[in-house]
């Protein structure tokens, strides 16, 4: 069956910023590194160029670059009591696959978790009771920001993050975000210009006494040169970045960070079109001792490794660590186990708004181009009273105006009709969007484990995700969405219309790929899957990446957390796992 | 890899067939980590350290050094092929000749070769049983080296990785099939004389020279050819046409040459494939990743300041470009090319070149020009700047009327100024480069078959 | 450096993955396992020439449709975008044609879809659960549809309506106020035809939609352009550039 390769020192199961992170660095370590991805081959000048990657309908709408469900899709629940069904068809959330996998199709929104998210649960009870956590199964992450701050600078150079530092070492700067931890650096590359409907945003915050700042981005504001020696240039603000390759070299990926200075070393293999289906433990399942995986010719391979580190996305992760039986599997009735535990999202709301007479040409646009504020976010306001903890950014934020997404119509406007094409005709140039990027709290009831009923091509079972959003999230959610519809208002504009989160989390509109949990991470085996470095408590040798190991997701992108965590995870690879391989924290 | 082969000469190369000679023990190589997940890259093998403990290590290390300043990878390694493996078809105008292999090999490398034989090949174009080589392969430059620094070579190539591979045979008509065709040759154009400093100019100048004119061969590709593929003579580096691109004047011609670089501009070029004014793709990407960039800064500057001592190509007027092409040319730049180059030509610099006052947009031949619009390119790179920032095809998206007015646009906007491009240059080239289908990805499954 | 690929070697057949339960007999997919494996070592692979170049459309009349479904279709996008002196009509855009190649194509065979049983009804939060791929579904619900029109509201099909009476349906359809026999669900059809058809009116001309850009023309987008970096601080202004297809615009080929 399995043809069985030459061993390696670490394979790594998929080959996003993760995978590319860990590559680099156990690469520079001197270790044999094998990347085996499930996706195509793809790169800036021959899958997305200038020419062609401008395109709405094929990348948006036709999802080439995303995971094509015909193979593999996971089911889905709003709770416990319903029979999951397939995802059919991507829209919730939009999952990537391919070398670069969502690093080539990310807005390039770079943020920190605030140090208190670290310690949601402890420090929300501390400071508003028992009580305020009591509903929930948030949890410490185990690590602490300041332990964190040094990885984060690391994914800050290696994208040449631009923005405005609002907490030098402890010193709050003018411009920046006042409410950040302490940053040890400023950012590699100033902040992009901002067009106009961020600046009205950023004019009526000020005047509301809130802090604007501009948002942190991956999106270059000018040339940049990394320390791998990886060179992009500046944006051009095209308006294609979520959902899109970028033409030319000014969004972040790991083609642009990464794989130039990767790829020359001969410790590296990159191999595509192949699917891990599991890991292979040895009997006793203390260790594992490789991967077994297919290729798209459907040649089956046994790849040996002195370590697997699971660098797929966050459901693959949980999928293939419940496959192979590390660790335990989480039941929400006993609230015993872990790996599926606290699978989490990110609360969504927005508020639209319409001008007479200013031209906000939309078009012009990038994944990160904003001014936000961050007043309302995590612990940056008092939740006394208020029944929820957590919150959101709130960004004025212009993406880009890709028509068939992106025109917005006054409330009440029909979906169809003349009304509703002299509304688009009339609100195009004139209209923009208030993000609120809300946090979501763990729970009881909403996790991950492997469908009773449907199997993927391979005939493996499919992950099945069980998920609402809590009470806590609606009331978070309406909160903020309030205090958007504040600053929309402060705005001057002829009207605004708000589209609150209500009801169920539904799979159909697009909200955001912010998926987390399942694989957290925390400081005993018996609250967590990994340790403090991403390392299973149960099986040493195997690694779980990315945002699965959150315990709960804060009011912000995840991608700089996660890289951070990897760099973590790296850092102690290098310094004591590879002297002494084992368990990097005592149990 | 840029298809641009680099078409080093004229006629063909070598094929070379050898046996003997033992390389050194494995053992004796620098470390690597432990489970090797595959073999040595190209660039590994021309960078990898050679510890004390070899007894010839200082000379093996200037043989290193000298294989990069002769740029011996770019020709001896194929598509998928192992480093010095050879078997890389050369398109010459006289039919394609396959590079030999320079490993260790004893049967079908040089492994069996002595340092005599290397010596000879080097110096007059023969093989170990003293058959003529074809001078694609390009002894009459490195013929200039001396006996010492060819030994160098020869001693480090011993310790590359021995491939047991043998090319295809050479595709050449009757009777240049003949390798005694190659003497008549060789008594018309070889240089009777080794390397001859000039006494008259500077260390500096001198050492350009011998790199230039020797390992470096610049002329190869610089120089335009006669019909017999020998350089024509009294113009040398004003620039030649290499199966369906253009190697570029390098004399001191403020338009088409590089009367308008520094000597830091030129240094800086080689050393990492790009600098304020320019970006190295096409057949100049592989001379900077596997030879120049490779090569330490004083013999870069000591190359410059030999190419800036050339004498000026004579200048060509240009008329004036049709009014009607400038105008939708300068439509299609700015719909098409501004997304990198910007919408005045500024580019970005040292990640996208700009386009005003340029050499290479100004060569009298626009072949180079069509063909980077028509097929793309990616640049060289070198250590320290290793993203081959690549130049995207648009033979899918602009007809040969689009291409010829955009190229005839950026060759006359900006301070450039030059010859009008033709649709049927245009069409020509397109054919010759299989470019009238689209070539798709492996990320094109959404494409009806 | 990049040799060790050669990009044209594309198009897999991933039909020989053997010994799998429940797969969809695959053929060639984007996304992933559609190519043929590849191994990338020691530089970032390049060839040139190589475009994942947009699958545009070619040709004209309809490949897809029937007769009597053109006419349910151009007479359906016609009231979802109608036409008037504000901008063009789906129909004046030339979605039915672009519709007829997308149902034609990869996205009318559900290329991306999963389609796999068993197929419960499921919640409005679980989305499309029908076992049919886009091309079906059209195909089965414009049938009910005309059924629909021909039974209960005594019309010889939908086209045949009044313009009025076109609206009332198609929001009958749109809230699930109007149920279609044969296990269709109607209100999922109708957001697909109202989605595909504005995909239809506001995609590249590539795709046979938007003709002469005229959908973009009337919102003010400049389409494809790529480069607003000197307008980026112009706060308010208008930007000068005329909408840009893939292929291009009139300034392109003018005299």
């Amino acid at each position: 069956m399995a043809t069985t390769l030459k061993p390696v020192d670490a394979v790594l199961v998929g080959f996003g910023w993760t995978g590319a992170i860990m590559g680099q660095q156990l690469c520079d370590a001197g270790l044999s590194v094998v990347a085996l991805e499930r996706g195509p081959w793809r790169d800036t000048a021959t899958d997305f160029a200038a020419g062609f990657a401008q395109d709405e309908l094929r990348y948006m709408w036709r999802h080439h670059l995303f995971q094509n469900l015909s193979y593999d899709t996971l089911t889905i629940r709003n709770n416990m009591d319903q029979e999951a069904l397939p995802m059919r068809r991507l829209g919730s959330f939009l999952l990537g696959t391919g070398v670069g996998s969502g690093g080539v199709h990310w807005n390039g929104q770079i943020w920190r978790f605030l140090p208190t998210d670290f310690q949601t649960k402890s420090h929300n009870q501390q400071r508003y009771g028992k009580k305020s956590v009591a509903d929930l199964t948030v949890q410490d992450w185990g690590i602490t920001y300041d332990e964190l701050e040094p990885f984060y600078d690391q994914f800050d150079q290696l994208c040449g993050t631009s923005g405005k530092a609002g907490n030098l070492q402890g010193k709050i700067q003018p411009g920046g975000n006042p409410f950040e931890g302490a940053r040890a650096n400023e950012y590699p590359t100033p902040p992009m210009a901002q067009t106009y409907g961020p600046t009205l945003f950023g004019k009526a915050a000020a005047e509301l006494g809130r802090h604007p700042f501009p948002h942190p981005t991956g999106n270059m504001s000018q040339p940049y040169t990394n320390p791998l020696g990886a060179q992009m240039g500046a944006c051009t603000y095209c308006g294609f970045c979520e959902k899109f390759g970028c033409g030319n070299y000014s969004k972040a990926s790991p083609q642009t960070t990464v794989l130039p200075y990767l790829l020359r070393k001969s410790n590296f293999t990159l191999k595509t079109e192949c699917e891990v289906l599991r890991v292979e433990l040895t009997p006793d399942k203390q260790r594992a001792t490789g991967v077994t995986y297919v290729n798209s010719a459907g040649e089956e391979f046994f790849q040996p490794a002195e370590m697997v580190i699971l660098s797929a996305y966050v459901l693959q992760n949980v999928r293939l660590l419940l496959l192979s039986g590390i660790g335990k599997p989480y039941d929400p009735k006993t609230g015993e186990g872990v790996v599926g535990k606290n699978y989490a999202y990110q609360t969504m709301s927005s508020v639209n708004v319409f001008f007479d007479d200013k031209i906000i040409n939309p078009f012009i646009g990038a994944g990160a181009l904003a001014t936000v504020i961050d007043d309302f976010n995590g612990d940056n306001f008092d939740h006394g009273g208020l029944g929820f903890i957590g919150g959101a950014y709130i960004a004025g934020m212009v993406t880009g105006g890709r028509p068939i997404e992106m025109i917005y119509t006054p409330q009440g406007t029909p979906a169809w009709g003349l009304e509703w094409k002299h509304a688009a005709a009339k609100n195009y140039l004139r209209s923009f969007s208030l993000s609120v990027h809300g946090s979501c709290m763990s729970a009881r009831g909403n996790y991950l484990d492997l469908d009773p009923t449907y199997r993927d091509i391979h005939g493996r079972p499919m992950l099945r995700m069980t998920f609402d959003f809590t009470p806590n999230d609606h009331k978070m959610s309406d909160y903020l969405t309030d205090r958007a519809a504040e600053l929309a208002k402060a705005m001057g504009p002829r009207e605004i219309k708000l589209n609150r989160r209500i009801g169920p989390w539904s799979v159909v509109p697009y909200q955001t790929t912010h998926n987390t949990g399942g694989a957290i991470m925390g400081d005993n085996p018996a609250n967590s899957v990994v340790n403090k470095y991403l390392q299973s408590w149960d099986v040493p040798n195997v690694f779980s990446m990315g945002a699965g190991a959150y315990p709960q997701n804060a009011g912000y992108n995840p991608t700089a957390t996660l890289a951070a965590l990897a760099y973590h995870s790296a850092d102690a690879i290098k310094s004591q796992y590879l002297k002494a391989p084992g368990p990097l924290v005592r149990a | 890899m840029s298809g641009l082969r680099r078409l080093r000469i004229l006629l063909l190369g070598g094929s070379v067939s050898a046996i003997l000679g033992a390389g050194l023990a494995l053992s004796q190589m620098p470390a690597l980590p432990a489970h090797l997940s595959s073999a040595v890259t190209p660039i590994e093998l021309l960078t990898r350290k050679f510890d004390d403990s070899m007894p010839n290590a200082a000379q093996v290390r200037r043989g290193q050094y000298l294989v990069a300043a002769g740029d011996c990878m770019s020709c001896h390694i194929r598509d998928g092929g192992e480093p010095f493996a050879g078997g890389l078809g050369l398109n010459t105008p006289f039919g394609v000749i396959y590079t030999s292999n320079i490993t260790p090999d004893k049967e079908t490398g040089i492994g069996a070769w002595t340092s005599d034989q290397f010596y000879r090949a080097m110096h007059d174009g023969k093989d170990d049983e003293g058959e003529n080589l074809y001078p694609a392969f390009p002894y009459p430059w490195f013929r200039r080296a001396s006996r010492a620094d060819i030994d160098a070579i020869y001693a480090y190539l011993k310790t590359v990785p021995a491939v047991k591979y043998t090319p295809p045979k050479n595709q050449l008509p009757f009777p240049l099939n003949i390798r005694a065709s190659v003497g008549m040759w060789n008594l018309l154009y070889l240089d009777s004389h080794d390397f001859q400093a000039d006494p008259g100019q500077s260390d500096q100048w001198n050492r350009g020279a011998y790199l230039v004119n020797g390992l470096g061969h610049c002329g190869g590709c610089h120089t335009p050819k006669n019909t017999l593929g020998a350089d024509k003579s009294k113009q040398e580096f004003h620039g030649g046409k290499i199966d369906n691109g253009i190697a570029p004047d390098l004399t001191a011609n403020m338009r088409t040459g590089l009367g308008n670089w520094s000597i830091e501009d030129i240094a800086e070029y080689l050393a990492s494939g790009r600098n304020a004014r320019a970006a190295a793709g096409s057949g100049m990407a592989d001379v900077i990743t596997f030879s120049t960039s490779l090569m330490n800064d004083a013999d870069r500057r000591a190359i410059a300041v030999y190419l800036k001592s050339q004498p000026a190509s004579a200048t060509i007027a240009a008329s004036a470009p049709d009014s009607g092409a400038m105008r939708r040319g300068a439509a299609i730049y700015s719909d098409a090319c501004a997304s990198c180059h910007l919408e005045n030509g500024v580019g970005q610099s040292r990640v996208f070149p700009p386009l005003g006052n340029d050499a290479m947009l100004q060569q009298q031949d626009a072949t180079g020009v069509a063909h980077l619009v028509l097929a793309g390119t990616q640049i060289g790179i070198s250590l320290s700047r290793p993203s081959p920032l690549s130049m995207p095809s648009f033979a899918w998206k602009l007809t040969d009327r689009e291409i010829a007015d955009v190229s005839t646009f950026i060759r006359n906007s900006w301070g450039n100024q030059a010859a009008e491009v033709t649709v049927s240059d245009v069409t020509d080239l397109r054919k010759r480069l299989d470019l009238r289908n689209v070539h798709l990805t492996v990320n094109s499954g959404d494409h009806e078959q | 450096m990049a040799r060790k690929v050669n990009l044209d070697r594309r198009r897999f057949l991933v039909g020989s993955v053997a010994g799998v339960a429940g797969a969809a007999a695959a053929a060639i997919h984007d996304g992933e396992l559609g190519a043929p494996p590849q191994t990338i070592h020691g530089s970032v692979p390049w060839k040139e020439g190589t475009a994942d170049a947009p699958p545009g459309v070619s040709g004209s009349g309809y490949v897809f449709f029937t007769a009597s479904e053109v006419a349910f279709i151009q007479a359906a996008v016609g009231r979802l975008i109608p036409n008037d002196p504000i901008g063009p009509g789906a129909v004046e855009a030339n979605v039915p044609f672009f519709l007829d190649r997308q149902l034609a194509g990869p996205f009318g065979r559900g290329d991306h879809y999963y389609l796999g049983g068993p197929w419960p009804k499921g919640t409005p939060e679980q989305g499309y659960q029908s076992r049919f791929n886009p091309a079906q579904l059209y195909r089965a619900a414009i049938a009910e549809i005309d059924r629909y029109a021909s039974a209960k509201l005594g019309s010889a099909s939908f086209a045949a309506l009044t313009a009025p009476d076109q609206d009332k349906f198609l929001k009958g359809l749109e809230s699930g106020e109007i149920t279609l026999e044969g296990s269709i669900d109607g209100k999922s059809f109708f957001a697909m035809l109202l989605q595909n058809t504005k995909e239809g009116y506001f995609s590249d001309p590539i795709y046979g939609g938007n003709k002469d850009m005229g959908a973009w023309k009337m919102i003010g987008f400049p389409g494809a352009h790529y480069d607003y970096k000197e307008w980026v601080s112009r706060h308010g202004e208008r930007v000068p550039y005329p909408p840009v297809g893939f292929k291009g615009r009139p300034g392109w080929t003018e005299s």
